[in-house]
């Protein structure tokens, strides 16, 4: 949209839901600052009562894992199912668990 | 043009929701001439909100209006010429430039933030149910005009200059803000806006300190949209927006 470019940093977006305990990611913004950030995760976000609380996080300040390292960090779970809690045998009366 | 506009007797407390109505749905049109042309997406839905928020208030204001005069809301907004529309004419001048929208709403919705906030002790109870709504809303408007008049004032040499250009340019149109019905004031329905004038100015002058812009000197004061004396520039606005109700009468979705 902008003719000559947006340089606007980057915001990665949480929002608290209004029946959810923790923030989730929903998206990001482009935002020139923190404040302008929060009010554009506003309205761009919550125009339809989805949240209670925002965060917004500089994209630039996450430290994310590299998809090429995909295989050492995960793969080595796979075998390890006795991770799971599913070998325990649940009472009748604990019901949902 | 196939409808012909509706005849409004106005009484004086009617007329007072009127301007309020007026006011609402002009600067809530001009506001949503951004959708499509808006610098970024985030502030195109900003804006796109804020022009939703005034036209709502429009709607349960000509909702009441309405209901003193014997009208639709529908009536009132579409079947009405220029010289029947009360709004000051701050609300219906051209958008211009962002810095020139990002100004006008920063001065109008410093008012109507006092404003509403004052309403909600009027004696008419429908106009406290709007109130109480619409204070929510014109305080976010002025928390987010705000935020971008402090960044384009205390931005670039360009951005400064527009933004300067914009305050000088919409100063003369700020006094007709605190015109006072005297009739409407006196019987409760509306705050007096003179006791509004000074925390005003001092929002105002706040924001446009921190944006580095001079406060311009209070002069002569343009006057007249209350009166249905208006510019050039709301005879094109009304034509738009009213073309195609007047066009195709009772038309649905």
């Amino acid at each position: 949209m902008a003719e000559r470019g947006t340089t606007f940093p980057l915001w990665e977006v949480f929002i608290r839901s209004r029946n959810g305990l923790a923030h989730k990611h929903v998206g990001s913004v482009h935002a020139a600052d923190a404040t302008l950030a929060l009010q554009a995760a506003r309205d761009v976000y919550t125009r339809r009562g989805e949240g209670l609380s925002i965060w917004v996080v500089s994209s630039a300040s996450i430290v994310a894992s590299d998809p090429v390292d995909r295989a050492e960090l995960f793969e080595p779970t796979g075998s390890k199912i006795y991770r799971h809690p599913t070998f325990y045998e649940v009472p009748d009366d604990v019901g949902n668990l | 043009m196939a409808t012909t506009s509706v005849t409004v007797a106005e009484t004086p407390h009617a007329a007072a929701l009127l301007r309020l109505a007026d006011d609402a749905l002009i600067l809530g049109h001009r506001t949503s001439e951004w959708t499509g042309r808006a610098p970024m997406l985030e502030e195109e839905l900003a804006l796109a909100n804020i022009a939703l928020d005034l036209i709502g208030q429009a709607r349960a204001l000509y909702d009441a209006a309405g209901a003193l005069l014997g009208l639709t809301e529908d009536q009132l907004a579409y079947l009405r010429d220029p010289h029947q529309f009360r709004n000051a004419l701050i609300h219906e001048l051209p958008n211009g430039d962002f810095a020139f929208s990002i100004s006008r709403l920063v001065l109008v919705s410093a008012f109507s933030d006092l404003f509403w906030r004052s309403a909600t002790a009027s004696s008419d109870a429908v106009l406290v149910a709007i109130a109480a709504k619409a204070e929510k809303e014109t305080a976010y408007h002025l928390r987010h005009s705000a935020a971008w008049l402090v960044r384009l004032g205390d931005g670039t040499p360009e951005s400064h200059r527009r933004a300067q250009d914009a305050i000088d340019a919409l100063w003369p149109y700020t006094g007709e803000l605190f015109e006072v019905d005297e009739t409407m004031v006196a019987a409760g329905v509306l705050p007096d806006p003179a006791p509004l004038r000074a925390a005003w100015d001092n929002t105002v002058g706040e924001t446009l300190a921190s944006a580095t812009l001079t406060r311009p000197a209070d002069g002569w004061m343009q006057s007249g949209g209350r009166q249905g004396r208006h510019t050039e520039h709301l005879g094109h606005l009304l034509a738009e927006m009213q073309v195609l109700p007047r066009t195709h009468p009772g038309a649905t979705w």
